[in-house]
C-alpha cells in the first residue's frame, strides 16, 4: 500500500509535465524517487501560483475599488485623467506589445513540447524583452502626463494612474526576472517544466490584469 | 501496510550544525516553534503596555518608570494603547494561532513530511522578525511610538509629525512593519493552502481532516484575501504622507492652527473602509484556529466524536465567508449612509447562527462524555466561556442604535478582549498544554496548569466583566485620564478594581512561565501519544523525526474522531491503524 503512495507521489510531477507539455523531462525530484530533500509533488507549485494569484488580484481590486469610491467621494475633487493624444497611442501599443508577448509566451512552450531547446530559449527571451518594451512605454507614458503637467499629486485621477500603473509595473517587473531565472538557472527543487508551466500561468495573468486595468484607466475618465 | 516497521525510503538526516538546525531552518517544526517564541516576547510586551495603562487610569500623576519625564502625558497613553494593541493583534493573536500552531501540526496532521514550500516559510517567520523588530524601533525613533491606534485612522496617521509626536518617523515606522507583516501572512497563507490542497496523506480527504486543519485552512484563504487590501491601503497612506496626494486628507484641514495646503479633498472614510475590509476578517483569522484547536481538544477529552463535525467544518467556512461582509459595523459612527448601517447590522447578527452551531455542537460532544478536566481541556472550556460572553455583547453592538452610544466606550473595549483577545489566548494556551509534550518530549505540569488555569480564567473575568459597566456608565475609551468630569470620577473604585485584577493576572502568567520552561528543562517524558488522541500527530515520536514519520508515509483510515466506538479494542481509534487493528477482536499488540 506503501509502494502505492510512493507511486503516485512521484508520478504527480510526470503527469503535471505531460499535461501541460512542458517538454523537459523533470530533474526535480518529483519524477525520480524521493531523496529526501524535498517531497513536494509538481503539482503544488501550479496550485501555490494559482493561490499567489488570487492574493494578487485582491490586491488590485483593493486599488480599483478604492479609485472607484475616491471618484465618488462628496468632495468632488476628482478631475478625469483623459487618455487621448500620445498618451493613447502608447498605452495602445504597450497593450498591444504584452498582448504581443502573451503569443509569444505561448509559442515559446509551443517549441518546447517540440523539444526544440533553441527555440524555446529564443522565444522565451522574446517574451522577456517584450515585457521589459513594455515598462519602458510605461515610463514614456508618465512622461506625457508629466509633460502635460499632471504629477502624482496633481488630481486624485492622476495618483491612482501613477498608483495603478506602477504596481503593475512592480509585479511586471517580477515576472521578467522570473522569466530569465527559468531561462538560465534551473531551479533545484522543480522541474523545468513546472517552472516554466508557472512562470507563464503568472505572466499571463499580469497580461490579463492589465486589459483589465487598462480599460479601467481610459474609461475612469469619463463616466 | 503504513504501520510495517520497514521505512519505506531513508530518512533524512537533520542537518549538521546549530545555524542551519535551528536558526535558517526549513523544518516546519522548527519554524512552528521560532514563531511560538517570536509571540511569547511580543505578549510579554504587550502585556507590560497595558499593565502601564491600568495603572495610569487609577493613578494618573505617579511617576512610573520607562516614562520619560516621570507622569505620563496623553500622548504617551495613546502611544501605549496604538502599541499595546499592534503588537497584540499582529504579533500575538496572528503569530501564534496560524504561523506557531499551524505550522507545527498542519503538515504533520495531515500526514505531510513538511509545508509544500519550505524555504517559502522559512522567508515567511524571517519577514515576520523583521517586521518585528521595526515594530519595536518605533519605541526608540525620534517622536516615539505612534498614537493613532492600531487601525492608524489618517487624517491623524497622514500628515506627519505635525499631529502628533509619535506622528513622523514613528508612524513611518509602523506602516514598514505592518506592511513587511502583510507580505509574510501572504506568502504564509499560499504556503497554508497549498500544502493543505495538495500533501495530505493518502485517505486523508477533505472530510477526514481534523478540526484545527480545517480552521488552519479557512484562516489562511481569510489572510490570503485580507492582507492584499491591507497593503493596497498601506501604500495609498505612505504617498498620503510622503507625497502629498490626498487619498484620504481632505480639504481645508486645520491641524493645531495650522492649514494644509494643497490637499484637494480626500476621504478618511476610505481608509476606514479599506481597514477594516482586512480587520474584520483579522478578528476571525485570529480567532478562527482557537475553534479548531477547541473542537479537536473537547472531542478527545470528552472520549466522544465531535457532535456534528461537518457542520462544524461547514460553519468555519461560513463564518470565513460571512467574515468579509461586515467591516461596515465597526463604522456605524463614521457617517456612513444610515442604508449600509442596516445591511452590515443585518449580515453581522446573521454570524451568530454558525457561531451559536458551534458552540451548541462543543457542548453536545461533551454531553455524556468521560470528560477528563486535563489543563487543556479547562483551557477549551475557559475558550467556550469567554466566546459566549463575547460574542453575546457583540450582539447589543451590531444595533446600529445602540452602537452609537456605546461605541466610544469601554463597552466596545470589553467585548473585543473578551471574545478576541482572552478566548484566543485561551485557545492559545490550551493548545500549549495540548502539544506542548509532543513539541518539546517532556509533559507540563499539569496542577500549576489547573492552578493557571483558575487564576487566568478569574482573572480575565474580573478585569472585563467590570469594564462593560464602565461602558454602560459612559466611560470613554482611550481617554488617558479622567479626573476631570465627575461622573467619571465616580467609576474609579471599578477602575482600581480592573487594574489590582489586570496586576494579579499578568502575575499568574509566571506560574505558566516557569511551568514551561521547567518542564523544558525537566519535565517527566513524554510517550508518543499521551492524551490517547486519533489523529496523526500522536502516531510518531515526540517530538517528531525531522521528516514527521521516520521514512513511513502514513495511511489514513478513518475520520479524526473515532473516540469509544463500539466494539473497537480501544476507545480511540487512530486514523493511521488499518481496521484490522482497531477492531476488538483482531490479534496484534495495542498500538500504544
Amino acid at each position: 500500500m506503501s509502494d502505492t503512495a510512493i507511486a503516485e507521489r512521484a508520478g504527480i510531477g510526470a503527469s503535471v509535465t505531460g499535461r501541460n507539455g512542458g517538454g523537459f523531462g523533470g530533474n526535480g525530484n518529483g519524477s525520480g524517487g524521493n531523496s529526501g530533500a524535498s517531497h513536494t509533488p509538481q503539482r503544488a507549485y501550479v496550485t501555490g501560483m494559482v493561490i499567489a494569484l488570487s492574493g494578487i488580484a485582491m490586491f488590485f481590486m483593493a486599488l480599483i475599488s478604492a479609485a472607484v469610491v475616491r471618484r465618488g467621494s462628496p468632495s468632488g475633487d476628482w478631475r478625469p485623467l483623459i487618455v487621448s493624444g500620445w498618451l493613447a497611442r502608447i498605452l495602445w501599443l504597450n497593450t498591444l506589445v504584452l498582448l504581443g508577448s502573451s503569443a509569444t509566451m505561448l509559442h515559446a512552450r509551443s517549441r518546447a513540447r517540440a523539444g526544440d531547446e533553441t527555440g524555446f530559449r529564443q522565444w522565451w527571451i522574446v517574451t522577456s524583452a517584450l515585457g521589459v518594451c513594455f515598462l519602458a512605454g510605461q515610463l514614456l507614458a508618465w512622461r506625457q502626463l508629466v509633460a502635460a503637467g499632471l504629477y502624482l499629486a496633481t488630481n486624485p485621477s492622476s495618483s491612482f494612474f501613477y498608483l495603478i500603473t506602477a504596481a503593475h509595473g512592480v509585479h511586471l517587473a517580477g515576472g521578467i526576472i522570473a522569466l530569465l531565472v527559468v531561462a538560465f538557472r534551473p531551479a533545484r527543487r522543480m522541474a523545468r517544466g513546472t517552472a516554466v508551466e508557472i512562470a507563464s500561468m503568472y505572466w499571463h495573468a499580469m497580461d490579463a490584469i492589465w486589459m483589465f486595468l487598462f480599460f479601467f484607466l481610459i474609461s475612469g475618465g469619463r463616466s | 501496510m503504513s504501520s510495517s516497521p520497514q521505512p519505506v525510503h531513508a530518512p533524512p538526516r537533520a542537518p549538521i550544525g546549530f545555524f542551519r538546525r535551528y536558526i535558517f531552518s526549513t523544518d516546519h517544526k522548527v519554524i512552528g516553534l521560532q514563531y511560538y517564541f517570536l509571540s511569547l516576547v511580543a505578549v510579554t510586551v504587550g502585556v507590560v503596555l497595558s499593565l502601564l495603562m491600568r495603572f495610569h487610569l487609577v493613578w494618573p500623576r505617579a511617576h512610573m518608570p520607562f516614562v520619560s519625564g516621570g507622569v505620563m502625558r496623553p500622548e504617551q497613553y495613546l502611544a501605549l494603547m496604538t502599541m499595546h494593541g499592534t503588537i497584540m493583534v499582529f504579533f500575538v493573536l496572528t503569530t501564534a494561532p496560524l504561523g506557531a500552531f499551524g505550522n507545527y501540526f498542519l503538515p504533520i496532521q495531515i500526514g505531510a513530511p513538511d509545508m509544500a514550500f519550505p524555504r517559502l516559510n522559512m522567508m515567511s517567520f524571517w519577514l515576520t522578525l523583521v517586521a518585528f523588530g521595526c515594530m519595536l524601533s518605533v519605541f526608540v525613533v525620534r517622536g516615539g511610538a505612534p498614537i493613532s491606534g492600531w487601525t492608524a485612522y489618517p487624517p491623524l496617521s497622514g500628515l506627519g509629525s505635525i499631529t502628533g509626536p509619535g506622528e513622523g518617523m514613528g508612524q513611518t515606522m509602523w506602516i514598514v512593519s505592518i506592511g513587511i507583516f502583510c507580505f509574510a501572512s501572504l506568502l504564509a497563507s499560499i504556503n497554508f493552502i497549498s500544502t493543505t490542497i495538495e500533501m495530505r496523506a493518502p485517505g486523508m480527504h477533505l472530510m477526514r481532516m481534523p478540526l484545527t486543519v480545517w480552521a488552519w485552512f479557512v484562516t489562511a484563504v481569510m489572510s490570503l484575501l485580507a492582507f492584499g487590501a491591507l497593503l493596497a491601503a498601506l501604500i495609498m497612506l505612505v504617498l498620503d504622507r510622503s507625497a502629498g496626494t490626498s487619498f484620504f486628507i481632505p480639504y481645508g484641514l486645520v491641524v493645531n492652527g495650522e492649514l494644509q495646503v494643497g490637499r484637494s479633498g480626500g476621504w478618511p472614510l476610505l481608509w476606514e473602509h479599506l481597514f477594516w475590509f482586512f480587520g474584520h476578517p483579522e478578528v476571525y483569522i485570529a480567532i478562527l484556529p482557537g475553534m479548531g484547536i477547541t473542537s479537536h481538544i473537547i472531542s478527545n477529552f470528552s472520549r466522544k466524536p465531535v457532535f456534528g463535525y461537518r457542520a462544524m467544518a461547514g460553519t468555519l467556512c461560513a463564518i470565513g465567508f460571512l467574515g468579509f461582509l461586515l467591516w461596515g459595523h465597526h463604522m456605524f459612527v463614521s457617517g456612513m449612509n444610515p442604508y449600509s448601517s442596516l445591511a452590515f447590522s443585518a449580515l453581522t447578527l446573521s454570524i451568530g447562527v454558525p457561531s451559536a452551531v458551534k458552540t451548541f455542537n462543543w457542548l453536545g460532544t461533551m454531553w455524556g462524555g468521560k470528560i477528563h478536566f486535563d489543563t487543556p481541556m479547562l483551557f477549551s472550556i475557559g475558550f467556550i466561556s469567554f466566546f459566549v460572553t463575547g460574542g453575546l455583547s457583540g450582539i447589543f453592538l451590531a444595533q446600529p442604535a445602540l452602537d452609537n452610544m456605546l461605541h466610544a466606550t469601554y463597552y466596545v473595549v470589553a467585548h473585543f478582549h473578551l471574545v478576541m483577545a482572552v478566548a484566543a489566548i485561551f485557545g492559545i494556551f490550551s493548545a500549549t498544554y495540548y502539544w506542548f509534550p509532543k513539541m518539546f518530549g517532556k509533559m507540563m505540569n499539569d496542577t500549576l496548569g489547573k492552578l493557571h488555569f483558575w487564576l487566568t480564567f478569574v482573572g480575565a473575568y474580573c478585569i472585563f466583566m467590570p469594564m462593560h459597566f464602565v461602558g454602560l456608565y459612559g466611560g470613554i475609551r482611550r481617554y488617558s485620564d479622567f479626573t476631570g468630569a465627575d461622573y467619571l470620577v465616580a467609576l474609579r473604585p471599578l477602575h482600581m478594581f480592573m487594574t489590582i485584577a489586570a496586576f494579579a493576572t499578568a502575575a499568574a502568567q509566571l506560574i505558566f512561565f516557569y511551568n514551561f520552561f521547567k518542564s523544558l528543562a525537566s519535565g517527566a517524558k513524554a510517550p508518543e501519544n499521551p492524551w490517547r488522541g486519533t489523529t496523526l500527530e500522536w502516531a510518531t515520536a515526540s517530538p517528531p523525526p525531522i521528516d514527521n514519520f521516520a521514512g513511513h508515509f502514513p495511511h489514513v483510515f478513518r475520520g479524526p474522531y473515532e473516540y469509544s466506538v463500539p466494539g473497537a479494542r480501544e476507545d480511540f481509534s487512530p486514523q493511521h491503524l488499518p481496521p484490522s487493528e482497531v477492531a476488538g477482536t483482531a490479534e496484534g499488540a495495542p498500538n500504544v
